[in-house]
């Protein structure tokens, strides 16, 4: 199978860089597995798994990924391998958002509080899985 | 004269003195290794966010673009967002950054236009507000940030972009201190409102499928862009400050161990030259009877 190169790299650090067969992406429209020669393509990212070549795991949150003909970069706000996820602290997080929601007054800060919490699901999700 | 206590005294402060220095010089390159690691970490991040934009940006202009890359149509208000140190000790790091911002206040205050400052940090607040206290609009400050995060530079580009959505200013430029090496720190002025697009990167000739559109990406993809450049300021920051600390303070022990070489030959001298003293005294006491 033809490889290509993907890259993922956050604001803080790059995660992942080198030569794959395949990546699954949680894009914003559904999931979408890139191989190589994939045609230009760009979307923005929703919370959740990236699974490269079928075996690793990361999780990222909100981004966007780039497809052209040098591969497949993955600019990610937050990403994390999922073996590194906290699970006693993602369910602290999650019940500090919950009660943001419950206080939030304005719209504004209630659509906030809910992506948060879709976030935190989907990161929990990733460690149960 | 001084007498011998007082020469003493003058050298033990100076070395009490020169082993503060000392210390500060450490811990400033062990902390310098670690911003210069971040610093460099991040690099990627925004060159990546760079090209992207680049390639969107050719594809979406005139009168539809988003007002984040096309501007306000307008240039009379300018907001300057100084970012500088916590802390002093630093050599000119501090004030090379300011004596950059006050010169564009300057220039564009000549051309008629209003100028506004943010500052990121209280060492540059604290030199701007002498000359320009009327025209800061707010104070940012890291003090209590340990390593600067992705979430403190989003904060500050959150706040201003709340500020560019109620029309508070046009354009927004960025001030800090590029980390060149330890002894080469470049003070820089670099505009992130409208988003500067660097035009050397050739918009690729390949047609891009977007999803969902392209108006919709690049329109949450132009705050993203300002928190990514606001943190990268931040580290660069960050690793300039420790290198400029690092060689000031070096510098201040090495000056430390001269003053102290000459201050002990002095009292060595002094020393001496009573012992030859009291020696003639006697001697002349003696030859007198």
């Amino acid at each position: 199978m033809a490889s290509f190169n993907f890259e993922l790299v956050s604001p803080e650090r790059v995660l992942f860089s080198g030569d794959v067969n395949s990546v699954v992406v949680p894009a914003a429209e559904g999931d979408v597995t890139v191989l190589a020669n994939h045609a230009p393509f760009m979307s923005a990212v929703r919370p959740g798994i990236v699974t490269v070549d079928g075996g690793k795991r990361l999780f990222v949150r909100g981004g966007f990924l780039d497809v052209n003909t040098s591969g497949l970069t993955l600019l990610a706000e937050q990403a994390v391998p999922v073996e590194e996820i906290d699970r006693e602290k993602v369910a602290a997080d999650m019940k500090a958002a919950e009660d943001e929601l419950r206080a939030a007054s304005t719209e504004e800060a209630r659509t906030l509080a809910s992506e948060k919490i879709a976030a935190l699901a989907a990161m929990m999700g990733a460690v149960r899985s | 004269m001084p007498s011998l206590k007082d020469l003493r005294n003058r050298i033990a402060s100076v070395k009490a003195t020169q082993k503060i220095t000392k210390a500060m010089q450490m811990v400033a390159a062990a902390k310098l290794r670690r911003a210069q690691t971040a610093a460099e970490a991040a690099r990627p991040y925004a060159k990546k966010m760079e090209s992207v934009l680049a390639n969107l940006g050719a594809g979406v202009s005139g009168a539809d673009a988003p007002r984040l890359l096309a501007g306000t149509g307008s240039d009379q208000v300018q907001l300057l967002i100084v970012c500088t140190a916590e802390r002093g000790l630093c050599g000119a790091f501090n004030s090379s950054i300011v004596r950059l911002a006050r010169e564009h206040i300057n220039k564009l205050q000549a051309a008629g236009k209003t100028v506004k400052i943010l500052c990121v940090g209280r060492k540059g607040y604290d030199i701007l507000k002498r000359q320009h206290d009327k025209q800061i609009v707010d104070l940012i400050e890291l003090r209590s940030v340990k390593q600067v995060g992705y979430i403190n530079a989003d904060e500050i580009a959150q706040r201003v972009m709340t500020m560019f959505a109620n029309g508070e200013f046009d354009v927004a430029t960025l001030f800090y201190s590029q980390f060149k090496s330890v002894i080469a720190q470049i003070p820089t002025a670099q505009r992130i409102i409208p988003a500067e697009i660097p035009a050397s990167a050739a918009p690729s000739t390949a047609t891009y499928e977007y999803e969902p559109d392209e108006a919709s990406i690049l329109a949450s993809l132009l705050p993203r862009n300002i928190s990514v450049q606001v943190f990268r300021a931040l580290l660069e920051n960050a690793a300039s400050e420790q290198g400029a600390r690092m060689s000031a303070m070096d510098n201040a022990t090495r000056n430390a161990g001269e003053m102290i070489k000459k201050q002990t030959q002095k009292y060595n001298r002094s020393r001496q030259a009573m012992i030859t003293k009291e020696l003639i005294e006697i001697i002349s006491g003696a030859e007198a009877l």
